[in-house]
C-alpha cells in the first residue's frame, strides 16, 4: 500500500499556507462545486462518501450532519475541533500550519451542507503559529470573498471565528469544548441534550474535527469514488498518521485507511537501527496496546476493534524493546491526572490513585494486590464515567498488564524497575520531515 | 378519554427492580424508584437543582425496548439522577443487578480515597449522607493505601460560611445552588482533576492573581466577593462535612440534638424551618421542607438569626424612680392595672393607645386589639410602626379575611409580575427564591428608581420611577407603546400579579393605583409586607380601622356582630389612631399612657421615639431588655416565638401555626394581656391560643362589612412639577441590617453588603457633588454620610440610602421616610 497525499499534497511547497499557493493547487474548486448544487446534494455526496469522523471516534459525518433539526429560522453553528491534544496524536496542528486554507474551504463547505452562517474553530491556545497563520488565512479568504456575507458570489453568508483555548485536553470532548467555548469552565455537559440539538449558546450545533472538515473539499473536487478508491468499505478514504517514538523519521504519514504498522514503519524508515518493536498504540494513548503480533493488522476501525484496540486519532506510538511499559503507561497515566476536568468521582480520584499506584510500582513499592487493584479500578472507570476521557486513561493500563504481566511483576517488592531509561532515549538524527 | 384529552401529563410505565410504575413523562429515574421505594445512592442529586451526573454513585442497568420492541441494555450503567424513564425500560438497580452494584461500590471506594476518615470530629458526622451510604453500600475496609489530599483549613468562604475542602466530594451542589438557585455565583469549583476545589478564586489559592468572579453577583461596593442572602443553604445541601457554618462549627453533635419544626419569624414569607437544640439552648436553624412555601430553602436570617433574645427578660420588672427592680408577677399586674386604669378613667386623662408592633402572632395581634378595644374603650391600636396611613387602612381592609390569594405557585407561574415599592431579595426572602426560579419564563417590571442587584438578578425591566411618584408611574401603564404599553400587555395575560410592598403605604395615590391597574389588566394583587406578623395583625385587627376578618369599625352591623361575639352590645365607633399618631401624642402629652409590644424605637422616627421616652404610663410586653423597657414603667415579659404556640399569617394569607420548640414557662402576649384583662376586672378570652382560635372562627368575614376600597388621588402636575426640583429619598430595609432580631450574631452580620448612597451621574453634575462621599440631611440636625456610587441608569433628582444600616438610619437620624425630600452635598470620605 502506498502513501496518499492528499491533505497534505502541498506541505513541502514554499510558503503553502497561503492563499496564492493554495489557489494554485486547485484550491476553493470543491466550495465552488458545492455551492453550485443543492446543500441536500452536498450532504449525500459526503454520504456517498462514507467520510468517517477523523477525531478519534470515527463516527459517520453525514449521520451526524443528519442528526440537526430542521431549520427553524435561528442560529446554527459549525464548530471546528482544532483542539488536539492527545499524546501521540500530532496531525491537525501540522495541516494548520501548512494549509490553513483546506480547513477554510472544508469548514464553508460543512457549513453550507448544513445551512450554517457561523463557524466557530476552537484551537489549542498553546499553538501560538497555527493561530497566526489561521487567523491570516481567514483574512485572506474574506479579502477574496472566499467567506463573508457573499461567498463566492453565491450570496450564502459565512463567517468565521477563530477561538484559542486554554489548554485543557478536556476541552477536545465537544461537550467540554462548548462549554469553554461559551466561556465557562471546560466540562463535559450530560447528554441528552446532545449538541446536534441544544449545542453551542443551545443552539442545534455540529462539531467535526479539522482533518474531517479538510477531507471535504477533495471529496467535492474529485468525487466520492475517489475518495472511496482508498480504504476499506467501511473505513474509506486517506487519513493521517502520526509516527513517533522508535523509528528511523517520525513525521506524519498520509496513507489509505488500512494501512498496516508494517508499511508504516517502513515509511518511516525502519525502526532505530538494532531494535525490535516491542509495542505500540494505534491511537495515542486512549487506546490499548498492541505487540509486535499485530503488526499485519490493517489500521482500520473496525480490524483494529477485533485487535482489542481502537484506531482513535491514529497517534501511533512506537515502542522497541528498551522500553519498560511499566514507565510508559505510568506517564501516560500523568497526564490524564493532569488533564482530568474534575467533575465525575471515577475519572477525577481514578487516574490520580492510578497515577500514585503506578509511580509506586515502578520504584518497587508495590505488591501483586497492588497490580490486581490497578484492573478492579480501572473497571470501576471504564464505562462509569462522565465523559470518555476516563475511559480513554484505563486503556494501556489494562492492556498492558494483559500484554506484559510479567514485566509489572518483575518491578514488585523492592526490586523496582529492571530497565535503564537512557538507552530508550532516542534523538533521530536524521528525523524525517514525514509528509509524502 | 385519554389522559391527554385531558390536558394532564402522559405517563409512562416501565420496570424498577421487577416493580412495574407508572410516572409522568420526563420523570427521572432516581425519582421513579423513590417512588416506589427503591432508594438509589446519590450525592450530586437534588431534586430542586439541575442534574450534574457528577458524582457517578446512583449508576443502575437499564435496558430499553428498540423500534421491534425487543430489549437491550444500554451499553453503560447509566445515572439514574439523568435519566428520563422511557416506556417499556428495564432498571436494575443495585438490589437486582450485579452490574450497577460493582459500578456503585467501585465509586463509593473512588469517592474515599481522598475522603479524610475524621468523622469523629467532623460536625456531619451522624447526619452525613456520605457516611450513611458508605456504611449501606460501600465496602468494609480500604485497600488504597495512598496519603490522602489535604488543604490548609478551613478555608472562610464568608464570614458565616466555611469550607474544609479535603471533606468536600466536589458534588456541585453549593456551586450549582449559588448559580441555579440564589442567582450568586459567589463561589465556582477552580483548578481540575484531583486539585479541583470549590472556592472564591481567592489568590491566596489560586497562586495567581486570577480571573474575579463574573456576573452580576461578582462583587459589592467594597470589591470583596459577594456574600449571598442565601448561602447558608450551601451548608445544608452540603452531603458531606466541606461546609460548616462559623456559628455552629464544633458545637455540637447531631445525635445529640433534638429538632423541632417551626416557623421563621424574621419576614412575612414565613418559611418553615427547624429548630436544632439540646438542653434548652438553640444551637442551629435549619430549613424546613415546605414545598408551598419556602421549598427547601430559607435566608441566612431566618437561619443565622436567632441569638437575639439571649438578653432574656425572666421576671416582671417596675419601675422605682429611675430604676427597674424585678417584682412578682400578681405585683407587676396590679401596678400596670392600676396604671392603665388611671389612664382611662382618671380626671384628665387622654386614654391610652395600644401598639403591638409588626412580629406578633396572629393570636397575640388578635388579644392586643381585643384589649384595646374591650378593656380600654379604645380603637387606638395599631400594629404597623413604620409609615402607614389610612389608604393603606383601607387597602388591607380589602385583603384580611380573603384567605389564601396570591401564593408563591402563583407568583411562579405568573407571566409578568410587577414589583412596586418591594424589593424582592432585600424585602422579601424566599419571593426573590421564588421569581428566580421563573427566571425564563416570567417578565419583571421593577417600578423604582433603579435596577438593584436583586431586581436585577431576576432579569427584570426597570419602569422609572420617582419615589414619592409610584401612583403616578402605576397609572402610566395603559394600552400605547414604550414600557408602560408593554407593562400593560404583560400585566394582560392570565396569572399575572402586582406585588405591592409596605413601602407605599406612604405614598399618597400609589395602593389606589395599585388597585386601578389590576382593574384594568385583570391581573391580582399580592401585598407583602416585611414583617412576620404584619397580615396576621391585618386578620386580627389590630389597626384602628379593622376588625377581626376585616370587618370595617366604621360600620355598626360590624360592630355589633363583633361585640356579640365578645358578649357585649357594642364597641367604640370613634376611630383610632395610627402608632405614629398615636407615639407622637404620647410625647407631648396627648395620651396618657401606651402598652407597647415587640418595636424598637430605634426604628422610628425621633418624634416617636420620643413618645416612648415620654410616654406618662408604658407597658411594655418584651422579650429581652430593649430601648423600649429602658423607659417602661411595667415590663411584663413574654415568651420568644421558638418558646410558645401560635400561628403567623404570611404574605399570601396562609395560617403558619408553630408549636413550643422549647419547654419554657413564659407566657404569650396574649396569656400576659388575658392576666392583666383580669386584673383590671375583664374576662378577656385569651389565656390559651384555642381559646383565640375558637372565638375568631366564630367572627364571619362580610364582603358587605369592608371598608371601600381606597380612592387616593395621585399628585397632581404642580407637585410633581415641584418634586422635580428637589432632591427625592428612595429607600428599603437591606435583609441583613441593624434590625434588633439579629442581634447577636457577628458572622452573620459579615456577610451584609457594605451601605452606599446611590445617585445617577446626570444628578451628580446637576448638584455639583465632589468627593467620594456624600452627606444626606432630613429634618433636624441628623446628617447621613456614606460612600457615594454613582449609578447609571438610575432615575435622576433621587439619592438612594438603605434604611437601617450602619451610618445610614434613615428613620431615626433624618427623621423621613421614602418618598420624602432631603438634602445632599458632597463630601470626601
Amino acid at each position: 500500500m502506498t502513501l496518499t497525499p492528499v491533505l497534505s499534497r502541498q506541505w513541502g511547497e514554499p510558503r503553502s499556507w497561503t492563499l496564492d499557493v493554495y489557489e494554485s493547487g486547485g484550491g476553493y474548486a470543491g466550495l465552488k462545486k458545492a455551492l453550485a448544487v443543492d446543500p441536500a446534494d452536498v450532504r449525500r455526496m459526503v454520504q456517498d462518501s462514507g467520510l468517517r469522523g477523523r477525531g478519534g471516534a470515527g463516527f459517520p459525518t453525514a449521520v451526524k450532519w443528519g442528526f440537526l433539526p430542521p431549520d427553524d429560522g435561528g442560529s446554527r453553528y459549525l464548530v471546528v475541533n482544532a483542539d488536539e491534544s492527545e499524546p501521540g496524536a500530532c496531525k491537525d496542528v501540522p495541516l494548520l500550519m501548512a494549509s490553513p486554507h483546506l480547513v477554510l474551504e472544508g469548514a464553508a463547505i460543512a457549513a453550507y451542507a448544513t445551512g450554517v452562517h457561523r463557524v466557530f474553530i476552537y484551537l489549542r491556545g498553546e499553538v501560538l503559529h497555527a493561530h497566526r497563520r489561521l487567523l491570516k488565512a481567514i483574512e485572506e479568504a474574506r479579502s477574496k470573498g472566499y467567506l463573508g456575507t457573499n461567498v463566492m458570489t453565491s450570496g450564502y453568508e459565512i463567517d468565521v471565528t477563530l477561538h484559542a483555548g486554554a489548554g485543557a485536553y478536556i476541552c477536545g470532548e465537544e461537550t467540554a469544548l462548548l462549554s469553554s467555548l461559551e466561556g465557562f469552565r471546560g466540562q463535559p455537559r450530560l447528554r441528552p441534550p446532545y449538541p446536534a440539538v441544544e449545542g453551542l449558546y443551545s443552539r442545534p450545533t455540529v462539531v467535526n474535527n479539522v482533518e474531517t472538515i479538510a477531507s471535504l473539499p477533495g471529496i467535492l473536487t474529485w468525487g466520492t469514488d475517489w475518495f472511496r478508491s482508498w480504504g476499506t468499505k467501511a473505513s474509506p478514504g486517506h487519513a493521517l498518521f502520526s509516527v513517533s517514538g522508535h523509528v528511523s523519521k517520525p513525521g506524519q504519514y498520509e496513507a489509505p485507511l488500512g494501512i498496516t504498522l508494517r508499511e508504516l514503519i517502513k515509511a518511516a524508515g525502519g525502526m532505530r537501527p538494532g531494535h525490535q518493536l516491542k509495542f505500540w498504540t494505534p491511537g495515542g494513548a486512549s487506546s490499548e496496546i498492541l505487540t509486535a503480533k499485530h503488526l499485519d493488522i490493517p489500521l482500520d476501525y473496525e480490524a483494529v476493534d477485533e485487535a482489542g484496540s481502537s484506531l482513535g486519532t491514529r497517534g501511533v506510538q512506537v515502542f522497541d524493546e528498551t522500553t519498560c511499559v511499566v514507565r510508559a503507561v505510568s506517564r501516560w497515566i500523568d497526564f490524564y491526572r493532569h488533564e482530568s476536568c474534575g467533575k465525575c468521582t471515577p475519572c477525577r480520584e481514578g487516574t490520580s490513585w492510578l497515577s500514585d499506584a503506578l509511580r509506586r510500582i515502578e520504584r518497587g513499592k508495590g505488591t501483586k494486590a497492588d497490580v490486581d487493584r490497578l484492573v478492579t479500578t480501572c473497571e470501576s472507570i471504564r464505562g462509569r464515567s462522565l465523559c470518555a476521557l476516563g475511559d480513554g486513561a484505563t486503556m494501556t493500563v489494562v492492556s498492558s498488564i494483559e500484554r506484559f504481566e510479567s514485566e509489572y511483576r518483575a518491578h514488585l517488592r523492592g526490586r523496582g524497575c529492571p530497565f535503564d531509561p537512557r538507552e530508550t532515549m532516542y534523538l533521530p538524527s536524521a528525523a524525517g520531515k514525514g509528509g509524502a | 378519554m385519554t389522559a391527554k384529552d385531558q390536558g394532564e401529563t402522559p405517563t409512562v410505565t416501565a420496570t424498577i427492580d421487577g416493580v412495574q410504575v407508572t410516572v409522568p413523562q420526563g420523570t427521572l429515574i432516581i425519582r421513579a424508584a423513590e417512588s416506589i421505594g427503591i432508594e438509589i445512592p446519590r450525592f450530586c442529586d437534588h431534586p430542586l437543582l439541575e442534574p450534574a451526573g457528577a458524582c457517578r454513585q446512583c449508576l443502575v442497568e437499564v435496558l430499553e425496548p428498540g423500534p421491534d420492541g425487543k430489549l437491550s441494555p444500554l451499553p453503560k450503567p447509566q445515572t439514574s439522577c439523568s435519566l428520563e424513564l422511557r416506556e417499556g425500560m428495564v432498571v436494575r438497580t443495585q438490589q437486582t443487578s450485579k452490574v450497577a452494584d460493582r459500578a456503585q461500590r467501585g465509586i463509593m471506594e473512588l469517592l474515599l480515597v481522598n475522603h479524610p476518615l475524621d468523622c469523629p470530629v467532623c460536625d456531619k458526622g451522624g447526619e452525613c449522607p456520605l457516611q450513611d451510604q458508605a456504611m449501606a453500600h460501600g465496602g468494609a475496609e480500604s485497600e488504597f493505601k495512598e496519603a490522602k489530599r489535604t488543604f490548609d483549613k478551613p478555608l472562610a468562604l464568608s464570614s458565616a460560611i466555611l469550607l474544609d475542602r479535603e471533606r468536600c466530594i466536589l458534588c456541585q451542589r453549593c456551586t450549582r445552588f449559588s448559580d441555579q438557585i440564589s442567582g450568586d455565583p459567589f463561589i465556582e469549583l477552580q483548578e481540575r482533576g484531583a486539585r479541583s476545589q470549590v472556592g472564591t478564586f481567592d489568590p491566596d489559592v489560586l497562586g495567581f492573581d486570577g480571573d474575579a468572579v463574573m456576573g452580576l453577583a461578582a462583587e459589592d461596593e467594597s470589591g470583596r466577593p459577594f456574600s449571598s442572602y442565601f448561602s447558608g443553604n450551601t451548608i445544608q445541601i452540603c452531603p458531606v462535612g466541606a461546609l460548616t457554618s462559623t456559628g455552629y462549627r464544633f458545637r455540637s453533635r447531631p445525635f445529640d440534638l433534638v429538632s423541632s419544626p417551626s416557623i421563621a419569624e424574621h419576614d412575612s414569607s414565613c418559611s418553615a424551618i427547624r429548630i436544632d437544640h439540646r438542653r434548652g439552648t438553640i444551637l442551629r436553624r435549619l430549613s424546613g421542607e415546605d414545598p408551598d412555601v419556602n421549598e427547601e430553602w430559607i435566608t441566612d436570617k431566618d437561619r443565622f438569626a436567632f441569638a437575639w433574645a439571649e438578653d432574656r427578660l425572666t421576671r416582671p420588672l417596675v419601675r422605682e424612680g429611675d430604676e427597674l427592680r424585678e417584682a412578682t408577677w400578681p405585683e407587676a399586674l396590679a401596678r400596670a392595672a392600676e396604671g392603665l386604669r388611671a389612664a382611662v378613667d382618671g380626671n384628665r386623662s387622654k386614654g391610652v393607645g395600644v401598639v403591638p408592633g409588626g412580629r406578633v402572632t396572629l393570636e397575640d395581634a388578635y388579644a392586643y386589639q381585643k384589649f384595646a378595644r374591650v378593656v380600654l374603650g379604645t380603637n387606638d391600636v395599631d400594629a404597623r410602626t413604620r409609615v402607614s396611613s389610612d389608604e393603606e387602612q383601607a387597602f388591607v381592609g380589602g385583603v384580611a379575611g380573603t384567605g389564601l390569594g396570591v401564593t408563591f405557585v402563583d407568583l411562579e407561574a405568573a407571566p409578568t409580575v410587577a414589583l412596586v415599592g418591594f424589593e424582592p431579595e432585600d424585602e422579601g426572602g424566599v419571593v426573590f427564591l421564588r421569581l428566580r426560579k421563573a427566571l425564563d419564563r416570567q417578565t419583571v417590571y421593577a417600578f423604582a428608581p433603579f435596577l438593584s442587584c436583586g431586581t436585577a438578578k431576576l432579569g427584570a425591566l426597570l419602569v422609572p420611577t420617582v419615589p414619592g411618584l409610584e401612583g403616578v408611574a402605576l397609572d402610566g401603564v395603559r394600552r400605547g407603546s414604550g414600557v408602560g404599553g408593554d407593562a400593560f400587555r404583560g400585566l394582560s395575560k392570565p396569572g399575572s400579579v402586582v406585588v405591592v410592598g409596605e413601602r407605599l403605604a406612604g405614598v399618597p395615590g400609589a395602593l389606589s393605583a395599585a388597585l386601578e391597574l389590576a382593574e384594568r389588566t385583570g391581573a391580582r394583587v399580592a401585598w407583602i409586607p416585611r414583617r412576620a406578623g404584619e397580615r396576621g395583625a391585618v386578620e386580627a385587627g389590630a389597626i384602628p380601622g379593622l376588625l377581626p376578618r376585616g370587618l370595617s369599625i366604621q360600620s355598626e352591623e360590624a360592630r355589633k356582630r363583633v361585640a356579640s361575639v365578645w358578649g357585649l352590645s357594642d364597641l367604640p365607633a370613634r376611630p383610632g389612631r395610627s402608632a405614629y399618631d398615636m407615639l407622637g401624642l404620647a410625647g407631648t402629652g396627648g395620651l396618657s399612657a401606651l402598652v407597647v409590644g415587640g418595636t424598637t424605637a430605634s426604628d422610628l422616627p425621633k418624634p416617636m421615639a420620643n413618645g416612648i421616652r415620654k410616654a406618662p404610663f408604658l407597658v411594655s410586653l418584651e422579650v429581652k431588655r430593649s430601648d423600649v423597657t429602658e423607659h417602661a414603667d411595667v415590663v411584663l415579659p413574654v415568651a420568644p416565638p421558638w418558646e410558645k404556640r401560635g400561628s403567623f399569617v404570611n404574605w399570601e394569607g396562609r395560617s403558619r401555626p408553630f408549636e413550643e420548640a422549647l419547654p419554657s414557662a413564659a407566657p404569650s402576649d396574649h396569656r400576659v394581656l388575658d392576666m392583666l384583662a383580669r386584673e383590671m376586672g375583664v374576662d378577656l378570652g385569651t389565656s390559651t391560643v384555642e381559646a383565640v382560635r375558637e372565638e375568631m372562627g366564630r367572627i364571619e368575614p362580610d364582603d358587605a362589612l369592608r371598608p371601600d376600597a381606597p380612592a387616593v388621588a395621585r399628585p397632581t402636575q404642580a407637585q410633581i412639577a415641584k418634586r422635580g426640583k428637589t432632591v427625592s429619598l428612595a429607600t428599603w430595609h437591606a435583609l441583613l441590617d441593624l434590625g434588633s432580631l439579629q442581634d447577636g450574631e457577628p458572622h452573620l452580620a459579615g456577610t451584609a453588603r457594605v451601605p452606599v448612597a446611590r445617585v445617577s451621574p446626570a444628578s451628580v453634575q446637576a448638584w455639583g457633588l465632589k468627593g467620594s462621599a456624600i452627606r444626606v440631611s432630613g429634618l433636624g440636625r441628623g446628617i447621613v454620610s456614606l460612600p457615594l456610587v454613582v449609578t447609571p441608569g438610575m432615575v435622576d433628582g433621587v439619592v438612594w440610602l438603605p434604611t437601617n444600616s450602619p451610618g445610614s438610619t434613615v428613620a431615626r437620624t433624618l427623621g423621613v421616610a421614602h418618598g420624602d425630600t432631603v438634602s445632599v452635598k458632597g463630601s470626601e470620605q
